[in-house]
């Protein structure tokens, strides 16, 4: 990857400027960030340890660490729940959109914007409808499920939704277009002579994709599983709409915290703990896998 | 029987391909049909063909005040995030300086934090400072989090351009502005462009930051989540499938556009 990169910034021509300019590019958008993202995160970190003034909605700095604690064990079954669910629903959309990235790279000739542009053309249709559309389909009232009773593959008393099984292919749905897009990416660079070249040396079909196509693919692997894996971590909707009571993530338990029993500190204290289990979990995997440079 | 496997061996990618678009596409189709649906308040079975949702899509109360809310919150994000990420594309793409790395981060960390954590830490933000969650903090929301998206597409789109062509501008004595203003943007447009169709849809479908802080301000997907429990109107359908083809129709005539450009040059 280093070395891919040296390449790429002496054929791309970076300017080795000294001037003020690329600091006045950068100066807009990075101090909108530092006030925006960077400020607030620090907010969320000061809000976690205060402690309730007596006023509702009042809050005084106190250091009090125990807020993590007492969050983390108020909902543990949330907490491994997100990451569990997460974690089914991004090998899911890795399994539904590889070959459809495969597909869109190698095989689809002039059609290959188009198909693009299908991809990411349900986005466009709010995401709530499509996943309200579901839950009309996968329900009670919807054609799925009678037929699947109809022919008994599923017993009467069995619901397609309101379970965990809804909660996670539900994930899996809404966030396949981030899986697909870089998956596509890093295949489209792939020259398919290297493919050919592996033909002609006796590699069969499977030998091929294992040895040359997956592992030249890997950069759009990585940041696919992570642009589904993040949100997907962090989502209610889809457990709020598709699933029951005893399906909800961590995400609802923030949600309800902040608007429902507004208790700001620990709904704080449980949105840092769940940014840093993800940018810990985001850390390891990138050195496993490889790719520093996903920017 | 024999040919069907060996045209299926052969064909296995595209029939899985095919599988996989009408999967993506089932919840669309659906929620179309249902746009049609002569429902009364709730839009759960159906009940027959009607056209009087299409006549009539500001029909359910508040329903195109949240789109009218949404249009304005989409468009003002994209322009402002478009041009802070534009420009910080081109110093990533072109320049070479002290503090990139700590750049690409920061850029990098909004796309790695959950929205849940984005729209929690602004709320707090604004909370702590006395600001009432609203029309104006749910903009400077939707801003932030776009700006990372235009800058990685742009940014690629900077990176995939052949310098020669710079070179060959300056070669010509162009002097530095007259190779950007007549070159470079015209190469980066497309990027710029995709970047902003990119965040205005990012920001017209966001629920979990908007719900945050947007307090008594109803955009679209909140109007279709606060509806959802006592029955969406058909005409949240009408509206989610105008969007769908109307994006269409800007996405392909914006193909059609640079392919007429192509060949001209």
């Amino acid at each position: 990857m280093a070395a891919i990169k040296g390449i790429s910034v002496k054929s791309f021509g970076l300017k080795d400027n000294r001037s003020a300019l690329p600091y006045l590019l950068l100066a807009p958008g990075l101090i909108y960030l530092a006030l925006f993202f960077v400020y607030p995160i620090i907010a969320l970190g000061q809000m976690s340890t205060k402690t309730s003034s007596g006023e509702i909605g009042q809050y005084e700095q106190s250091f009090r660490f125990a807020n993590y604690v007492d969050a983390f064990l108020g909902s543990k079954e949330q907490f491994s729940r997100s990451f569990i669910y997460a974690t089914i629903a991004t090998l899911l959309a890795l399994a539904i959109a590889y070959p459809l990235a495969y597909a869109i790279a190698f095989k689809s000739g002039k059609w290959k914007n188009v198909l693009l542009v299908l991809i990411v053309a349900p986005f466009f249709t709010s995401f709530l409808l499509r996943t309200i559309a579901w839950k009309q389909i996968l329900g009670e009232e919807g054609p799925v499920i009678k037929v699947l009773r109809g022919v008994h593959i599923i017993s009467p008393q069995t619901s397609l939704t309101a379970t965990s099984f809804a909660v996670v292919t539900g994930l899996a749905y809404n966030f396949l277009p981030f899986m697909t897009l870089p998956l596509y990416a890093s295949l489209e660079r792939i020259d398919p002579r290297t493919l050919e070249a592996s033909g002609d040396l006796y590699a069969n079909v499977f030998t091929t994709f294992r040895k040359v196509t997956l592992p030249l693919s890997m950069p759009g692997v990585v940041a696919g599983t992570l642009l589904t894996f993040i949100p997907a971590a962090g989502d209610y909707i889809n457990a709020a709409i598709l699933g029951s009571p005893s399906n909800k993530m961590l995400g609802n338990v923030i949600d309800a915290r902040f608007f429902k029993i507004v208790d700001y500190p620990t709904a704080a204290a449980l949105s840092f703990t769940l940014m840093a289990a993800i940018l810990i979990l985001v850390t390891v995997y990138i050195r496993k896998a490889g790719t520093e440079e996903l920017v | 029987m024999k040919k069907l496997t060996r045209w299926l061996s052969k064909n296995l990618i595209k029939v899985y391909a095919f599988l996989g678009f009408t999967y993506l596409f089932i919840p669309v189709f659906y929620t179309f049909a249902f746009s049609f649906n002569d429902s009364g308040r709730s839009n759960l079975v159906w009940k027959g063909f009607t056209l009087k949702n299409w006549k009539n899509p500001c029909g359910a109360p508040d329903i195109c005040m949240a789109l009218g809310n949404s249009l304005k919150i989409g468009l003002i994000s994209t322009i402002l995030a478009t041009i802070l990420g534009t420009l910080i594309a081109f110093a990533l793409g072109r320049y070479k300086f002290a503090g990139r790395s700590t750049t690409n981060l920061l850029i990098f960390l909004p796309m790695a934090t959950p929205e849940i954590v984005l729209g929690a830490s602004l709320l707090t933000m604004f909370l702590n400072l006395g600001i009432t969650p609203g029309l104006v903090p749910t903009i400077i929301a939707h801003v932030m989090f776009c700006i990372s998206f235009v800058v990685v597409t742009v940014k690629a789109r900077i990176a995939s351009l052949d310098p020669r062509l710079e070179q060959a501008a300056m070669d010509l004595y162009a002097n530095e502005w007259q190779t950007f203003r007549r070159v470079t943007l015209p190469l980066v447009a497309p990027g710029i462009a995709a970047a902003a169709l990119l965040s205005f849809s990012l920001s017209f479908d966001d629920f979990i930051i908007t719900n945050f802080n947007s307090g008594t301000v109803t955009t679209f997907p909140k109007f279709v989540y606060t509806a959802a429990a006592r029955g969406i109107p058909a005409q949240a359908n009408v509206i989610g499938s105008s969007m769908f083809f109307i994006a269409l129709i800007v996405v392909i005539a914006g193909q059609i556009l640079s392919n007429k450009r192509k060949a001209k040059i």
